[in-house]
């Protein structure tokens, strides 16, 4: 693979082996939320856990999956070796670092704020400095992914940059922009306070440069699954990408609609008008059009890859697809709750129907459904598409791999559907514990059992992952075909340059942010807000 | 994996159904988006259904001493033209009063805020949501429609003792709600 495998593989093991430990996190939450009783039974602890697991999947666990993934994808593309590969190693280990110095306060109760900050509660100034280097780590891979583009195009002139560059691209910009809010907030708000070098925060600013970064994130975190959607499960299930234009197209949409949008976060919050959370509710369903256009593009390709193998009537082509195939099945399963999710999201969106469920179980089912159901499901079945290329190693074996990804996905619906329940009976989320005693909460210890056993479920998958990924990673080496990506039914043999690089688009997103976020955040120099003073959660904790 | 390489061959579809196809479908996708969207505007125009809509600042390290949420000044009060107003204060790990009295059936108009950190509230079964931000006012308006006791639990992290932040909100029959002054308050904190 282009002397990156080291590089890939690297960037893969260490989201592994941070994203299992969160995992086993994730389960004693459950418990500790449910009438079960759970080990190490503290809140305090609780609260810990929390900042760590959402910290790892949220900032750590996707972002090295895409790194490592965009690595891949650029050297196989491009057809040659990484340019500056040298940074993308700094990258790798300021994550790593990053990571390891953000999560020990965490583990020792000195910066329990959760993964979301919450100023003016102030946390150890380790935990931020942590998550800044990982997103510098991040912004490495960000640089090179538009060094090796561009040199690859200035000796290529008039040749289609492939669809899956021109989709990693856009994933790497969509961060590149997306993390700007909460690094700003980290560095000009908060890590002054938890240096001690100023004493009050405001906290209403805090707020609105978070949700800058707070959805933008969440498709940041969704791109590299609709990556292997359009580039990679075509050619697993036989077929043919249906359109390569739609692809671009759909690429461009969330590159531009997935940032303006994170108002929506603060719909039930005091410190911003209605006009600007109309503004943004809007644009909101904008960036609902480019999944849909997936969800076609996909199940075209599909359709013609089901005929080609000899499916015929209307639905006689979904049972002749290849669901041997680890990528076909984790595609096939993404999609369900990919659509439970996305209907839930419509709720969220919805400027008014917001208030029965903001900040309740449902939201958590929400994006549980959607991260870990649609998107790490796809992240798994990547890992095991590129492992023969990374390894030189069949994978052993995919019938595994496919009980993998059967235990995955009714794990995340048996944890998820419970939760979406209690949060329209009103149960709020983050709380450590109940009183099952009170008849509001005993209606819901039923409930919330449920959603431990899905979550020891998904546990088990995450066991068996780790146990193919090894048992293949080990033993005989085997010849490996090249890496390659699904054509189109019509291979381009031009594109027109609005759909080749990403110059104006970049302007129209800068755009749209200054109209779109320019006016809430500037609010805050003009209107005479009041800052707090910070409040220090490193503390003895009280017990 | 031999046989998953690409079988199908070019141009299975021809290049114009391809875009006519997928131009119908962005239209459809389009409108439906479009029909959801008219149903929020629609809604939110007509039924007045607005999220917290407006910015009221107060600062957080003050609001103790005077103004509105003086002690003496928290809890319900009855408006002249009827309205409840309720006012409360979040701070770490409690809401003060506890507990409030409202009648069913009337407009009540929960007005809070906080002196610390950033908390929440919701009342199951209602509308009555919100983010209580330190340096803001967050007012709500909601309507009772059972008589029962609801609970109103802090929904925001707050810091180690969030879990323990309940408040209770009492409704009662509007004829046993005790007529009271414009400058009394009402609480159904036990004495």
């Amino acid at each position: 693979m282009y002397r990156a495998r080291r590089l890939v593989i690297c960037h893969f093991w260490a989201a592994l082996l941070c994203f299992a430990p969160a995992i086993v996190l994730g389960v004693w939450q459950m418990l500790m939320r449910s009438p079960l009783p759970a080990p190490l039974d503290d809140p305090n602890v609780y609260y810990a856990s929390v900042t760590a697991h959402g910290s790892i999947m949220a900032y750590v666990f996707p972002t090295l999956f895409a790194m490592g993934f965009g690595y891949a994808i650029t050297v196989t593309t491009l057809a040659r070796p990484l340019k500056g590969q040298v940074w993308a190693w700094v990258g790798f280990w300021l994550c790593v670092i990053g990571t390891a110095m953000a999560i020990v306060p965490v583990a020792m109760g000195r910066s329990s704020v959760l993964y979301t900050f919450y100023p003016p509660l102030i946390g150890s100034p380790w935990y931020y400095l942590g998550i800044v280097l990982v997103v510098l780590g991040s912004y490495c891979w960000i640089a090179l992914t538009l060094v090796n583009l561009r040199s690859w195009k200035r000796e290529n002139p008039g040749t289609p940059v492939p669809l899956a560059m021109f989709a990693i691209t856009a994933t790497a910009l969509l961060w590149g922009w997306t993390a700007l809010g909460a690094t700003v907030e980290l560095v000009f708000l908060i890590l002054p306070v938890a240096l001690g070098w100023t004493h009050t925060i405001n906290a209403g600013l805090a707020r609105t440069l978070f949700s800058w970064t707070l959805h933008g994130i969440v498709y940041f975190w969704l791109l590299p699954a609709y990556i292997a959607l359009y580039t990679l499960l075509p050619q697993a299930a036989g077929g043919r990408l249906y359109s390569d234009t739609m692809g671009r197209i759909a690429f461009i949409l969330f590159l531009v609609f997935s940032l303006p949008v994170g108002l929506h976060h603060l719909f039930m919050d005091p410190e911003q008008g209605s006009g600007f959370k109309f503004v943004q509710s809007v644009l909101t369903f904008m960036v609902a059009l480019p999944s849909l256009l997936t969800v076609f593009s996909v199940a075209a390709t599909l359709e013609i890859a089901g005929r080609v193998r000899g499916g015929r009537g209307l639905f006689g082509w979904i049972r002749a697809l290849p669901w041997h195939e680890p990528l076909v099945l984790a595609c096939g399963l993404a999609l369900v709750p990919l659509g439970l999710g996305g209907f839930g999201g419509l709720v969220n969106m919805s400027y008014a129907m917001n208030a029965m469920v903001h900040n309740t179980s449902w939201v958590t089912a929400h994006f549980h459904l959607i991260f870990a159901g649609a998107v790490v499901i796809v992240y798994f079945a990547i890992a095991y598409h590129l492992w023969p290329q990374l390894t030189g190693r069949e994978l052993t074996s995919k019938r595994l791999a496919r009980v993998q990804l059967w235990l995955w996905f009714w794990g995340i619906l048996i944890t998820t559907v419970p939760w979406h329940i209690t949060g329209l009976m009103g149960e709020p989320r983050r709380m450590a514990m109940f009183d099952y005693a009170e008849p509001f909460e005993a209606k819901m210890g039923f409930l919330n059992t449920l959603s431990v056993i899905g979550g020891l479920v998904m546990l088990s998958s995450v066991v068996l992952l780790l146990y193919v990924l090894v048992r293949s990673s080990v033993g005989a080496t085997a010849r490996v075909p090249p890496l390659t990506y699904a054509l189109a039914v019509n291979p381009p043999a031009q594109v027109p340059a609005l759909l080749n690089g990403f110059g104006l688009w970049n302007a129209i997103l800068l755009a749209l942010i200054v109209l779109s976020y320019g006016y809430p955040i500037g609010q805050f120099f003009f209107l005479r807000t009041h800052a707090s003073p910070g409040y220090s959660l490193t503390e003895e904790p009280r017990r | 994996m031999a046989e998953a390489q690409g079988t199908a061959p070019a141009g299975i579809v021809a290049e114009p159904v391809v875009v006519r196809t997928e131009t119908r479908w962005l239209f459809i996708m389009a409108g439906m988006l479009g029909i959801m969207l008219a149903v929020v505007v629609l809604t939110g125009v007509f039924q007045a259904l607005h999220p917290l809509s407006h910015i009221e600042i107060i600062d957080p390290a003050t609001l103790h001493l005077s103004g509105e949420f003086v002690e003496n000044n928290l809890g319900s009060a009855v408006e002249p033209d009827g309205v409840v107003t309720v006012r409360m204060i979040a701070h770490q790990y409690m809401f003060t009063p506890q507990c409030v009295t409202v009648p069913v059936g009337t407009l009540v108009r929960f007005r809070l805020t906080s002196p610390d950190v950033t908390h929440g509230f919701i009342i199951a079964d209602t509308n009555a949501n919100a983010m209580i931000v330190p340096g803001f006012v967050s007012e709500i308006a909601t309507r009772f429609d059972r008589i029962g006791a609801y609970k109103m639990p802090c929904h925001e992290f707050c810091g180690f003792g969030h879990h323990g932040m309940w408040a209770h909100v009492v409704v009662v029959p509007r004829d046993q709600f005790p007529k009271i002054g414009p400058d009394e308050r009402m609480t159904c904190v036990p004495r």
